[in-house]
């Protein structure tokens, strides 16, 4: 088989040029491996050889992103290599975030292949996207031995046109991305088999793992209610006539916010329903029903708290990526937050 | 707090002060109601809400 040109990505310490120390290095590109890099060689069954390596300290990379990516960019094309190598990046935040955004800048722009590998809470697996293999690495470099050559097995298949096999065979981190298959038995017998198992306090393995949520501490008490200011906000859609920012009736793109300072109630047709995932009849008459602006003008007119936040956020929350709306959720956190606002009371479709 | 016709989402995604509210497409109204009774509905769930506020917890809690 012929030996596969490759380029390598890696920081200043694995490029061993030094420590926290030599984190603000600009990026530079070097003839041949570095490091562990010499190692690839004999780890991918003599299939890859190293022609580049490029290195970069952390800072440099994290806080300058985009010149990284250009300078990778010219480099990689120039030195036309099959396979662009970053990593692994193990637990470490600022070089997984440059190992994954320089794959998928390699492999849109230039459309040339690109692994890498780093633990699965690093951001940069996400960076990485959806059309690159990341494979799933333990937090700290203890694990290179184990992990470089299913990085490189991955990368030799791609470059070969071969088949890549699923997260769990090639251990990789799943990219979201769906392939059909044939299995030997049907649906209701392998979730029948799996219910015997579960029931038989054997091991089985789910075919649609739940997500996972993150848990917040909660937040404390309000100790003085009187003299608080509240907010209310939806998921529901509310928005005024005409949907002036377009907010998408489902997987928002965006949360707004609206005024409603000396505004007692949602009148028809002034209000209505953007929201695609429920009926609007009954919320499209009385917006109130599902932003209680009414209800709250009345309550701090008689002092219950000392003041209604001038705005409302407002999203639609309908097959809307958890992702998207944790990040939603933080930006009108932030927001209500910096307005003094104390308490918020969100309604959900 | 978020009010909700469907708790064991908002309970699933993590929220920590959860108010039952009455239905998904109206969750603070009813449209079955007379105008004023529904008012006093939604002035209800909101004090409900406020009390969740102002209620010290250590777990994800539902109220009422």
């Amino acid at each position: 088989m012929a030996t596969i040109r490759a380029v390598h990505y890696l920081n200043q310490f694995f490029g061993q040029i030094g420590g926290e120390d030599m984190a603000n290095l600009p990026p530079r590109i070097i003839d041949g491996p570095v490091g562990f890099g010499t190692t690839i060689k004999a780890a991918s069954g003599d299939r890859i050889e190293i022609v580049k390596t490029i290195i970069c300290g952390d800072n440099y990379a994290a806080e300058n992103i985009e010149k990284l990516k250009e300078s990778v960019l010219e480099w990689v094309s120039g030195s036309s290599p099959q396979l662009f190598i970053a990593g692994p990046a193990f637990g470490a935040g600022r070089y997984g975030m440059a190992s994954g955004s320089l794959c998928s800048a390699v492999k849109k722009e230039l459309g040339i292949h690109a692994v890498t590998a780093m633990h699965p809470v690093n951001p940069g697996v996400e960076l990485a996207g959806r059309e690159v293999f990341v494979i799933e690495t333990k937090d700290s470099a203890q694990d290179l031995r184990r992990s470089l050559p299913l990085m490189l097995g991955i990368g030799v298949r791609l470059v070969d046109g071969l088949p890549v096999g699923s997260p769990q065979e090639e251990g990789y981190l799943p990219r979201g991305v769906r392939i059909n298959v044939r299995a030997p038995k049907r649906g209701s017998s392998r979730a029948v088999d799996m219910l015997l198992k579960k029931l038989a306090g054997e091991p089985f393995e789910t075919e649609l793992p739940m997500p996972t949520y993150d848990r917040v501490h909660p937040a404390p008490p309000l100790m003085d209610l009187a003299r608080a200011v509240i907010a209310i906000g939806t998921e529901g859609g509310i928005v005024p006539r005409g949907n002036p920012d377009r907010i998408e009736a489902h997987n928002a793109s965006k949360w707004c916010r609206y005024d409603i300072a000396g505004v007692d109630g949602l009148q028809e047709g002034d209000y209505e329903v953007a929201h695609g995932g429920f009926d609007p009849v009954a919320a499209n008459k009385d917006p109130d029903r599902v932003l209680p602006l009414d209800a709250a003008r009345i309550l701090e007119r008689e002092g219950r708290f000392r003041k209604l936040n001038d705005w409302y956020p407002v999203t639609v929350g309908n097959v809307t990526a958890v992702r998207s709306a944790e990040k939603y959720g933080r930006e009108m956190g932030e927001a209500l937050k910096n307005e003094g606002v104390q308490g918020v009371i969100l309604t959900s479709t | 707090m978020i009010i909700t016709a469907i708790p064991p989402i908002a309970l699933t995604v993590g929220a920590n002060r959860v108010v039952r509210g009455v239905a998904i497409p109206h969750p603070v109204g009813d449209p079955g109601e007379e105008p004023a009774a529904e008012l006093e509905i939604r002035k209800g769930l909101l004090e409900k809400a406020l009390g969740a506020l102002c209620e010290p917890i250590s777990e994800q809690t539902l109220f009422g």
